[in-house]
C-alpha cells in the first residue's frame, strides 16, 4: 500500500465510521420525501379559522349566490359601511357596487388585519361566476351557460422528442423539470457541504499540528489529493446508498400502494398500448409512475449524478483545500469560503433557468464551463439532450479539475507552513509561483 | 563517513530570505546540534532536509546521493510544533504512521508492541488520543519518531513542554539509539541541553551559518587569551604594568575569597607566560586560570557580533 491510498483510507474511514454518517445517510432520504411532501401537508393542515365577512351588496344580484364555506361565512347585510365598520363581529366587510354587472372592478374588501390570499380568491371567483351568470342573462339566450360549457375545450399537447436517430419518442416535460432540478439541487448541496469538509478538515490538521508530522512521511500534495479522494469517496458512497434506497422505494413501495387503475394503465403505458384519451388517470402521472418503475431509468440518472458529483466535487475541493491550506482558524475559512460558494450558487441558479429552456444558447454555454457545468448540465441531462454535450462537459470538467488540483496543490503547500494572519487573493497567487 | 551534507542552500520567501548559503556537514553516528535564535532559519533547513520544501539553490546529499522524496523512510523527524489526531485511536494512529514510513502492517504491529511496552502504555491503545495529556500524546509522537528505525533522527526543540522525568526518559532514549548507530540532529535555542550531549554544531543566525565545528574546538578557540585571575593590590598599576596586552578587562564588583576578580581579553594568546610574570610583579597574585565560556555565553557573543555586523 502506498502513502498516497494510506491516506484515502484513513480520510474515508475516519468519516465512514461517524455516527453522524451512518444518521445523515439514513435520515436524509426521509428528510427529503417529508420536504418534498411538506406543502401538500401544509395546505392540508390548513389552520386558518373560518373568517365571518358581511356583505354589503348594493346590485342586489351578488349576495345571495355568495355561498359559505370553510373559510369564510358570508353573511348579507342592509347595514351602511359606517355602521358595520366599528362593529368587532365582522372579520372583513365587502362593499359591492350598484353595476357592478357592468363595472366588476366596482368592489371594495375592508378589514383589520391582511387579507389572506385564498380568502380572496374564493371571493373573487364567486363573484366573478354570479357577473358571468348575469351578465349571460342578459343576451337572453336560454341555457347559455349550458352551452358554453360544452363549447369550452381543454387543449393537451403531446409532446414527442426527436432523438440522434430520429425516432420520435414521448417526453414528459415536468418530470425532466423535477430530475433535472432536484439533481442539479443535489448536487450544489453536495458540492457545498463536502467541499466544506475538505476545509474544514485540513483547517484542523493545521491547527492542531498534526500536519507537521504528516508530512515528514507523505507529500503535502500527496496528502492533500488522499483527502480529496478520500472524502470524495465517502460522497460516492452516500450517493451509491441513497441511490439503492430510492430503488428499494420505487421499485417495491410505489407499486404497492398504486390502486390497480393506475397499475394498469402504467402497465399498459409501458407496453406502448394506452390509449391517453381514455385514461382514468392523468397522463403525466402516469408517464411519472413508469419512469419511477424503470430501474435503466433511474440507474442512468444517479450514474450521470455521480458522474458529476465526482468532476464537480473535485473541481471544486481544489479551491475549498488551497483556501483551508491558507487561514489557520475557521472564522477566516468561512469569509474565504464565498470563493468558491459564490460559482455554485451560480450554478444553482442558472440550472432554474435552465430547466425552462434547456436548449438556449446561454445553457449550452454554462454547461460547458467547470464552475457552473455540474449543477447546469445535470438540469439539462433529463431532456433528451444531444449525447455529444454530456460528454464535452464531462471532458472539459475532468480535464480542468486536474489543472485546478494542481494550481491548490501549490498553493496548498505553501499554505500549510502559513500561520497568523489571512492571506489576501493575491498573496494566494503569489505561493503558487514558489519552487 | 558524512551521512548528511548541506550545500549552499538557499531559500526565499516574498519578504525575507528564510537560509542564504547555508552549508553543512554532519558524520555518520554523531550528534549534532543545530543552534540559533528563534526565527533563524532553522526549522526551513530541517524541512528542506526533510525534503518537505525545496530550496532555491544549492543541494542536500544524504548516504552519498542527492536527497530524494524515497529518502524520508530513513529519517525519522520529530517537528517542534506537533499534535495528533484528536479523534483517532492511538493504536490506530500510530500504526498509520508506522505505515506511512513503509513498515508493513505485521512488522509495524510487532514494533509497536515492543515499544509501548517498553514506555508501558500497552493499555493506551484502544484510547482516543484527545483522552491523552500532552506529556501522553508526545510520547507517541516519539514513538512514531523512532519506531522506522532511520539513520537519521532530527529532533526540533525535542524537550520543550516535557516534564523533567520524561525530559530523563527521552534524553536516554535518544543516546540508546545513537549508540545503536543512529544519527541525531538535535535543533535548539536551549545551548544547556546540547552543551553536554553534541559533538559538533552548527549555529545559524538571520538565515546565515555563523559558526560551525566540533564543540570542544569551539569552546577550545572561545576561550582563547580569556583569563581570570584574583588578586590583592592595585588595579591600575596591574592594569599599567599589562599595557596594550590587554584588549578589554572586567573588574569584577565583587571581592573572592583570594581577592579582586578581574577578567582580561588578551590580544594575543601567547602573551600568557608573561602576563603571569607582569601581574606578579605589579600586585600579589593569587590566582590565575584560563576560562572556557559556556555554549551560551558563545552563542550570545557570536549571534550579538554577527548581527553589529548585519546592521
Amino acid at each position: 500500500m502506498n502513502n498516497l491510498s494510506l491516506v484515502i483510507r484513513r480520510e474515508y474511514l475516519e468519516r465512514v465510521q461517524k455516527k453522524i454518517f451512518i444518521i445523515t445517510t439514513l435520515l436524509m432520504p426521509v428528510f427529503m420525501l417529508l420536504l418534498s411532501a411538506a406543502p401538500a401537508l401544509i395546505m392540508s393542515l390548513h389552520t386558518s379559522d373560518t373568517k365571518e365577512i358581511a356583505v354589503v351588496d348594493n346590485s342586489g344580484v351578488i349576495a345571495n349566490t355568495l355561498e359559505s364555506n370553510e373559510l369564510a361565512k358570508y353573511v348579507a347585510t342592509e347595514q351602511p359601511l359606517d355602521s358595520l365598520i366599528p362593529s368587532e363581529r365582522w372579520d372583513g366587510i365587502v362593499v359591492i357596487g350598484a353595476d357592478v354587472v357592468a363595472k366588476p372592478d366596482d368592489i371594495t374588501y375592508y378589514s383589520r388585519d391582511a387579507a389572506p390570499i385564498e380568502l380572496m380568491r374564493d371571493l373573487t371567483q364567486q363573484i366573478e361566476l354570479a357577473i358571468e351568470h348575469e351578465r349571460m342573462e342578459g343576451y337572453g339566450i336560454p341555457d347559455l351557460d349550458k352551452i358554453l360549457d360544452e363549447v369550452k375545450v381543454d387543449v393537451d399537447c403531446n409532446l414527442m422528442r426527436i432523438n440522434d436517430q430520429n425516432e420520435a419518442t414521448e417526453s414528459n416535460q415536468m418530470l425532466s423539470t423535477i430530475i433535472g432540478f432536484g439533481t442539479a439541487f443535489v448536487l450544489y448541496m453536495f458540492l457545498i457541504m463536502y467541499g466544506q469538509m475538505v476545509m474544514m478538515s485540513i483547517i484542523e490538521e493545521k491547527n492542531n499540528r498534526v500536519l507537521e508530522i504528516v508530512v515528514s512521511s507523505v507529500k503535502p500534495a500527496q496528502l492533500m489529493m488522499g483527502k480529496i479522494v478520500g472524502v470524495c469517496l465517502v460522497a460516492v458512497t452516500q450517493v451509491v446508498l441513497w441511490t439503492l434506497v430510492f430503488l428499494a422505494i420505487s421499485s417495491l413501495l410505489v407499486p404497492a400502494f398504486m390502486s390497480p387503475e393506475l397499475s394498469a394503465e402504467v402497465a399498459a403505458y409501458n407496453a406502448g398500448t394506452l390509449e391517453a384519451d381514455a385514461a382514468y388517470s392523468d397522463i403525466t402521472l402516469i408517464q411519472a409512475m413508469s419512469a419511477l418503475g424503470n430501474v435503466g431509468y433511474i440507474l442512468g440518472m444517479f450514474g450521470y449524478l455521480l458522474l458529476f458529483l465526482i468532476g464537480g466535487f473535485l473541481f471544486y475541493s481544489g479551491i475549498y483545500a488551497a483556501l483551508g491550506s491558507a487561514v489557520d482558524n475557521v472564522q477566516d475559512g468561512g469569509q474565504l469560503q464565498i470563493i468558491a460558494i459564490l460559482p455554485i450558487i451560480l450554478g444553482l441558479i442558472f440550472a432554474i433557468s435552465v430547466v425552462q429552456d434547456p436548449s438556449s444558447q446561454l445553457a449550452v454555454i454554462m454547461s460547458f464551463i467547470p464552475f457552473t457545468s455540474p449543477m447546469v448540465m445535470m438540469a439539462r441531462v433529463p431532456f433528451d439532450i444531444p449525447a455529444w454535450q454530456i460528454w464535452v462537459s464531462l471532458v472539459l470538467l475532468y480535464a480542468s479539475f486536474v489543472g485546478m488540483v494542481w494550481l491548490a496543490a501549490k498553493i496548498y503547500r505553501v499554505g500549510i507552513f502559513m500561520y497568523g494572519k489571512k492571506p489576501t487573493v493575491k498573496e494566494l497567487i503569489r505561493w503558487a509561483t514558489y519552487k | 563517513m558524512q551521512i548528511l551534507q548541506v550545500d549552499n542552500v538557499t531559500k526565499r520567501y516574498a519578504a525575507h530570505t528564510a537560509l542564504d548559503d547555508v552549508s553543512l556537514a554532519v558524520d555518520e553516528g554523531s550528534i549534532y546540534g543545530l543552534l540559533g535564535p528563534n526565527g533563524a532559519g532553522k526549522t526551513t533547513l530541517i524541512r528542506i532536509i526533510n525534503h518537505i520544501t525545496a530550496p532555491d539553490s544549492g543541494t542536500v546529499t544524504l548516504n552519498g546521493h542527492r536527497l530524494t522524496s524515497d529518502d524520508v523512510t530513513s529519517i525519522g523527524y520529530l517537528p517542534e510544533e506537533r499534535g495528533l489526531y484528536k479523534k483517532m485511536k492511538v493504536g490506530e494512529q500510530a500504526m498509520f504512521f508506522a505505515r506511512l514510513k513503509g513498515l508493513s502492517r505485521g512488522e509495524a504491529k510487532r514494533r509497536l508492541t515492543r515499544w509501548f511496552e517498553k514506555f508501558d502504555i500497552m493499555p493506551w491503545w484502544n484510547k482516543k488520543v484527545e483522552e491523552l495529556s500532552k506529556g501522553m500524546a508526545q510520547k507517541i509522537q516519539f514513538i512514531v519518531t523512532v519506531l522506522h528505525e532511520p539513520r537519521l533522527l532530527i529532533f526540533d526543540e525535542p524537550f520543550s513542554g516535557f516534564d523533567p522525568i520524561n525530559a530523563d526518559l527521552l534524553k536516554r532514549e535518544i543516546l540508546e539509539l545513537r549508540d545503536h548507530g543512529a544519527t541525531i540532529i538535535f535543533s535548539t535555542h536551549n545551548m544547556d541541553s546540547v552543551e553536554r550531549v553534541c559533538d559538533s554544531l552548527t549555529l545559524i543566525n538571520q538565515g546565515r551559518n555563523i559558526l560551525s565545528g566540533n564543540v570542544e574546538q569551539i569552546r577550545r578557540d572561545a576561550s582563547k587569551g580569556l583569563v581570570a585571575l584574583e588578586f590583592e593590590g592595585d588595579q591600575q598599576q596591574l592594569l599599567a604594568a599589562l599595557g596594550d596586552r590587554v584588549k578589554h578587562y572586567k573588574l569584577s564588583p565583587e571581592t573572592g575569597a583570594l581577592g579582586r576578580k578581574l577578567t582580561l581579553e588578551l590580544n594575543d594568546d601567547q602573551h600568557v607566560k608573561e602576563v603571569v610574570d607582569l601581574a606578579n610583579e605589579a600586585v600579589t597574585l593569587n590566582s590565575f586560570t584560563r576560562v572556557i565560556p559556556s555554549m551560551d555565553e558563545i552563542f550570545i557573543n557570536t549571534v550579538n557580533q554577527n548581527n553589529i555586523l548585519v546592521q
